[in-house]
Order: C-alpha cells, then structure tokens, then sequence
C-alpha cells in the first residue's frame, strides 16, 4: 500500500506542476496578480508531494519492500544501510526522482528568494519552473516510475551494483544533480526575461547568486565523481574524457562562462543576449547529458541501463525546453541588445575573451563527444573519441585563459592604461617563472616543455590571485579599500584554478606507474620506495569475500605505512571489484591495486606514484569555496536603487 | 529579425536531427573487421573425440556456419532449439566452436537438448575465439566455401534473423537452399 501513496503523491505534484507552469505565466500576461498569486504555494506544494514520494521509496529500501520492482533490483537484505539510502538514487528510476527532488528544492528556494523581485517576473521564473517539472515528473510516471510492482514479491533483491557501494557515491549524485538542476534556475531567469522583453542590471544581479550556487555543487559534484573513479575503478586515473564525465563538465564549462558573462552584464548592462543565450545553453547542456547519459546513444562506461524509449521522451523533452527557449530567444532577443563601448584593455575585454574560450572549449568537447553518432548517423563508419582528442583540443583554448585569468583579475571596467597593468604584474610573473622553471628539476629532475608551460601557467594564476589578498594582509595600512566577500570569492576561486592546474600537470608529468607480478614473499623498488609483499589472505565483508593483499611500504630504512588492496567478490552480483589501498598524501599519493592470480601464488600488480594529485581535487574545493564566498556578499541582499554607482567608483569589483 | 538570432536554434535542430537517427542506430555493434576475408585457420581437438580434429579444411568446399557456444552461455541454451531444427532442415551443415567449456558438460547438454551440430571444436582456453575475434557467446559465423566470412552475428540466433539476415546471403553466394555441393 505504501508505495501507493509514492505514486499518488507524484501525481499530485504533478497537477500541482502544471497549475505552477501555467496560471502563473498568463496571470503574467494578462497582469493579474491573482492568477500570479497561485505559483508560491504550487512549488510549495509540489515540493512537499515529491518530498513524499522520495520518502515512501526511502521506506521501501529501509525495509527491503522487494515487491517494489526497483528495490528488488538495486537492493538486497544484507546491503549495509547507507548503501540501502544510496540504492534510493542508484539507477535510473530512483535517481529521476531524485532529479526532480532537487529541482522541486530549487524551486522552493526560488519562492524563498524572490520576494525582492517584482511580482509579474517572480512568477514568470516560476511558471518556468513548472514547466521543466512538468516535463521531467511526466517522464518519470509515463516511462520511468519507481513505484512499480513486481508480482509475486521477489524473496531477495537483486542487490546494488557494487561499483555504486561506496561512500563517495552516496554524496556524489545528490551534489552533481544540484548543480545540474540547479542551472535550471538561471535557465528560468533567461526565459522569464525573454517573456518580458526586458533585461535590467537588476536582472543580472538576481541571476548571480543562484548561478554560482548551482556552478558550485556542480565543481564539487564533478570533483566527487573524478576523486571516486580515482580509487574505485582500480586504474589509477582522474578523468577519462567518458561520454558521462564530458556530460557533466559541458554544463561545467557553460555555467562558468555564464558566471564571467553575468558579472559584465550586471556591472555594464552589456552582453546581455549573449548572457541569455549562455543561460539556456547551460541548463540544455545539462539536459542533453542526461539525455546521453539514459538514451543509449553513446557508448560509455558507465551509462545506465539504456532504452531507446526514455531516450525519445527526454529528446522530446530537450526539443520543448531548448528548442522552445532559443526559438523564444530568436525573436526576443535582438530587442535587449545594447550597444556599449570599451577598450581593449579592459575587465570587459578580458572577460569577452574568458567567454569565447570558455565557448570554444565546451563547443571541443561538444563536438567530440557526438563524433561517433554523427559519423555512424551519416554511415560513415564506427569510432571513439579517446583522450589524445580531448587533451589537445581542451589545452589549446585553456591555456590562453588561464594566462589571461591572471590579467583579467587587475583590470578595471571600461578602460585602463597598459602600463600600470604591467606594473602591477610584474612581480607574480616574475615568480612564477622563477619557481616553476627551477622546480621541477630541482623536485623530479627532468621536465618537458609542456610541463614547465602547465606549472609555469599554474604558479602565474595562484601568485596573481594572492597578490591583492596578500597585500591587505600584509599591508594594511598601505591598502585603500578592503576586499569585498564578491572580490574574495573571485580571487579564491581562480587560485582554485591555478592549485588544479598545478596538481595536473605534476600529476599526467611524473606519475610513476608500474604494472608487476609478485608472490608474498618479494621485495622491489618503486620509485624512491621500497615494497614488501608480506601476506595475501581471503576476509569476510558483510556482503562480499575479498582476497586482501598487505604491503608494507620503506622508504630507506623507515616503514611509511602498510597497504592493504583488495579484490571483492559481492555475493549476489558475483562481479569482480578492485578495491585500492592509497597512501594519500600533499605531496603524492601511493596507489596499489590488486590484479589478478597469475597461477603459483603471484599476483598481478599496479603500484602508481602520483605527486600531487590531491591538488587537483583541492583547487576544485578552492574554486568551490570561492563561489561560496561569492554568494555570501551582501550586495545580493540589498536593493538598490542607484544601479551605476559602482561604475563611477571604478571599483575592482567583479564576483 | 536578425539572422544571427537564429544561430542557435539551428545549431540546436540539426542536433536533434542526429539524435533522433541516433536513437535507431546502436551504437555498440561494431561489424566484424574480418567480414569478406578469410577467415582465420585453425585446428582444433574434436568435442566428442579428442584423437580426431577438427579445423578449417572441414569446413572448406561448402557454405557453412560456424556456430559459437558454451555450456555456461545463457543465450546458447535460449538458440538451441532455433539450431537443432535448422540443422534438421538441412540446408547448411552447422558446426559448433566450443568455446571455454568443460567437456563432459558440453557432452551432456548436447545428449540432453539435441545436437545440431556436423561436429565441434573444443577450444578450451580460447585461444582461436581470440582469433575469431569473439567476445560474446553466442555468436554465429556464415563462412563461404573458399572460408570467407560473410555475415557475422552476435547474440541468440532466431528464425526472424535466419530469414531476413543469413538466408538472403546464402542465396546470393550460391543461387539456390540448399546450396549444391562442390565437388573436391
């Protein structure tokens, strides 16, 4: 019966949905405030009838209800009761719902949020809103609905697919997802501008917080995913240009063009089509992977159990919602183009620049993700797009961006002379070359071209960020005016950039890895340390067998730690795991991963040496707490009325 | 209007005409590299008799097909019964490659379910599925006289696919069900 009231209560939001994506639009329209009234408690509704329905599939996974089809497929009595809650978003249905949770939470903080804004735009962004709910509860009722019974009951279930058992997968989907949806709100302010026919400063000031929010649990979620595939899949690597990683990062990079885009339309009043067509493409990107990610259509590694079926529902989905908003923008948008000067040397210019590359670089990893359906859709031949690929195309516009992110920051609107520019970064410069020329030999003792440009570039966006931080730390008395939240966001964020782009580049230079064979027993160097294979024995997991390598790790005379890989077998789905033992450290990890028997008691091996690849995952958390400190300034809070003021102040204001 | 407001949406429709192809396409059949060559040699231990062998030269001089199977491959049980019957119509001798089994097993399940098959080869590590470029059981291979390939199919074998994917090709390469019998 309960699982009943989990289907009931989806329908429910779903009439409340299309009240939501309706009545308010045309109370709108027709500007009646009473028809505008409907869509706070619509979204509050639909919010609380989602919640439930989300609850009731909770239920059932807590209690094995195994005659929940969806349960017995993704769960089983012995999986441990974290995993259980994490099974709720394990495969497509549950994690449909999960999406929609997360936009129905969205939409709810928008009720929250917008009681600033004028009446007839607040409803606007919420009408859309419901649109997108009504299209994505559709969806999940008509082809996807996790309430569905099995008859008779299965005894047991089909347990959670093992790769998912792990804790950073229990956070990983919810973070990604809110940022993925969360584009949604930013998306709904485009549109709900483009109805308007009216763009003001106010708009982009609005937009803002809700788009570096969603920008934020998007940098954390993809960093999650990266850092899981790094010690669950067993090979050693952070990012591997797969179909679902490109799905995730295309919104990624769109969103982070929209966040530079929004700043110069809300401090100067231009880009603004331009800042509206970002908007739409982000949140359409984020759709489009979730159409790659469910249709089938592309080849990945781990793509969810596919059907042609969903995959035409969400196209049609994608069709209404982006073909609907740019066929909107086709015909609105020329009316909020503005004409507005500024030299080369200027934010705005850096930014322009910031944008294009951003632009280029999703557009590389568009293209190269949806090679292989266009060739075979044009029966041109079957192939796959592997990382040499990616690299180079998403080198070639980053490296100049991140270049340029070091000016960009000391830049001030409108116009500024080169010289003091110059001035002003001569000392960052200076450093970076310095340090990052010397470094690398001195640490590792080789160093090729591309990875003195990698650490150089790194060092040059991490010293440039600290410079004005640093200056109002240490120089208090000579600084003229303290740093806004805004402007230690920005700053942070992009030093995030530069601690990524160093633990990359140190990380793909000097990564030692090593593929042997060995019985318990040898001894053998790798790299500057020395392994011992003590023991191999089998151990009992509370629903796997695992055969348990130990290693004790010297380095010289002096034991550094004991390594314990393992190889899982989970009693019901049978398949192999490889769970790695890493001695995480700053300065590099020490990765083992257990092979497979090679006969006569020797093992096959992977031992990886990776300097600092904790960087990469750390200036993902820096870019994150930037946004954070971002959203927190308090100019988001307060209604202004003098709009330009920050202009005649030439402030260095930007995030 | 502005032509270059219309960027976008045409940008995004010619997307979408992909995707709606891509929908009917699949994109994780990849054709067998080796259809229209010869087929790779091998000779192999006969399932029933080791002494006896059993490889390329048998199945040379006629249209045949190479039938790839094991006791532990769920999709062969689901064909079997497709292959026992087509091998009682006659029209193409069947033969079976084995592939990582355990003998007396595979004996067994073809006393129990029937067998279709001229003969199997007993390939117990594998090593000529590699060359074959198996990596699926079932798979079904439809090799021409001179030991080309012409078709290849993967996955359980039905009458539907017989009709529509293997019969047409038998017919073309050699005019006539069944085909005549070189003589050499």
């Amino acid at each position: 019966m309960i699982p009943e009231i989990g289907q009931f209560a989806l329908i429910l939001a779903l009439g409340l949905a299309l009240i939501q994506a309706t009545i308010p639009l045309l109370g709108a329209l027709w500007s009646r405030e009473d028809l505008t009234a409907i869509a706070r408690p619509a979204a509050t509704g639909q919010f609380v009838f989602v919640m439930a329905a989300f609850i009731v599939l909770c239920h059932a996974f807590l209690n094995d209800d195994f005659s929940v089809l969806y349960v017995a497929t993704n769960s089983n009595s012995a999986l441990p009761t974290p995993y259980k809650i994490a099974a709720v978003w394990g495969a497509h249905e549950g994690s449909l719902l999960l999406w929609i949770l997360i936009l129905s939470a969205w939409t709810l903080a928008v009720t929250v949020g917008s009681r600033g804004l004028p009446h007839e735009f607040a409803a606007r962004v919420l009408g859309v809103l419901g649109i997108v709910s009504v299209g994505m509860l559709l969806f999940t009722l008509l082809t996807s609905n996790p309430f569905e019974r099995f008859f008779p009951a299965a005894l047991e279930g089909n347990d959670l697919n093992p790769l998912l058992q792990d804790p950073g997968l229990v956070m990983h989907p919810p973070i990604l997802y809110a940022g993925y949806v969360g584009l949604a709100v930013p998306f709904a302010f485009a549109v709900a501008a483009l109805l308007t026919g009216k763009l003001s400063q106010d708009w982009a000031r609005w937009t803002r917080p809700w788009t570096t929010a969603s920008w934020m649990f998007l940098t954390v979620g993809i960093a999650l995913g990266s850092w899981w595939a790094y010690y669950e899949l067993g090979w050693g690597g952070w990012w591997f240009w797969d179909p679902v990683e490109n799905a995730s990062f295309m919104p990624w990079l769109a969103g982070t063009a929209l966040i530079h885009s929004l700043a110069v339309t809300e401090r100067r009043g231009i880009f603004k089509s331009w800042t509206l067509l970002l908007a739409i493409a982000a949140f359409s990107l984020s759709l489009l992977g979730t159409f790659l990610v469910r249709s089938g259509i592309l080849v990945s590694v781990h793509a969810f159990a596919s059907d042609p079926e969903r995959g035409l529902f969400i196209l049609l989905l994608l069709g209404a919602i982006t073909g609907g908003s740019l066929t909107l923008y086709a015909f609105r948008a020329r009316y909020l183009t503005v004409e507005g000067g500024f030299r080369l040397v200027s934010r705005e210019s850096f930014l322009l620049m910031n944008n294009i590359l951003l632009v280029v670089a999703t557009a590389a990893v568009l293209f190269g993700t949806l090679y292989p359906l266009f060739l075979d859709a044009l029966g041109m031949g079957k192939i796959s797009v592997g990382p040499p690929y990616f690299n180079a195309v998403f080198l070639i516009p980053m490296l100049p961006l991140a270049v340029l992110v070091g000016m960009g920051m000391h830049t001030t609107w409108l116009r500024m002379s080169g010289e003091p520019l110059r001035k002003r970064l001569l000392f960052p410069a200076g450093i970076a070359l310095m340090i990052g020329i010397i470094f690398p030999f001195i640490l590792f003792g080789q160093a090729s071209a591309l990875t003195l440009v990698g650490v150089v570039t790194a060092l040059w966006v991490i010293a440039s960020s600290l410079l004005e931080p640093a200056k109002r730390l240490f120089q208090k008395n000579r600084s003229p005016m303290p740093l806004t939240r805004g402007q230690w966001g920005m700053y942070l964020a992009h030093m995030g950039v530069g601690v990524f782009i160093l633990g990359a580049t140190v990380t793909s230079s000097y990564t030692i890895e090593t593929d042997s064979r060995a019985v318990p027993g040898d001894r053998w160097q790798v790299g500057e340390y020395e392994l011992y294979f003590r023991d191999i024995r089998r151990i009992e997991g509370v629903n796997y067998e695992a055969t348990e390598g130990e290693f004790e790790v010297w380095e010289g005379d002096q034991l550094v730690t004991i390594l314990r890989p393992q190889k899982r077998v989970y009693r019901v789905q049978t398949s192999p795991m490889t769970e790695a033992a890493i001695d995480v450290g700053w300065g590099r990890d020490l990765f083992i991963a257990l092979g497979d028997p090679l006969g006569d008691g020797a093992w096959s091996l992977r031992v990886q040496i990776k300097p600092l690849i904790r960087f990469i995952w750390l200036g993902a958390l820096i870019m994150a707490f930037g946004g954070l400190l971002a959203i927190m300034d308090p100019r988001y809070r307060v209604k202004r009325t003098q709009e330009k003021d920050a202009i005649s102040k030439q402030s260095l204001e930007t995030a | 209007m502005m032509w270059r407001y219309l960027i976008p949406i045409s940008v995004f429709l010619v997307l979408s005409a992909f995707f709606v192809k891509g929908l009917s396409l699949n994109p994780r059949y990849v054709p067998s590299p080796l259809l229209g060559k010869p087929a790779p040699e091998f000779e192999l231990p006969r399932l029933k008799d080791p002494n006896l062998s059993l490889g390329s030269v048998d199945l040379e001089g006629q249209v045949t097909l190479l039938n790839v199977w094991a006791t532990w491959c769920v999709g062969c049980r689901q064909e079997h019964g497709f292959l026992v019957e087509l091998s009682q119509e006659n029209n193409v001798p069947i033969y079976g490659l084995n592939w990582k089994d355990d003998r007396n097993t595979a004996l067994d399940w073809l006393s129990t379910l029937g067998d279709p098959y001229i003969g199997s080869a007993f390939d117990e590590l594998g090593e000529v599925a590699i060359d074959w470029g198996v990596y699926g059981a079932p798979e079904t291979f439809l090799l021409a006289s001179d030991g080309t390939v012409l078709y290849k199919h993967i996955a359980p074998l039905t009458r539907d696919i017989w009709t529509s994917e293997f019969l047409p090709r038998i017919i073309s390469e050699c005019g006539s069900i069944p085909c005549p019998i070189a003589n050499n």
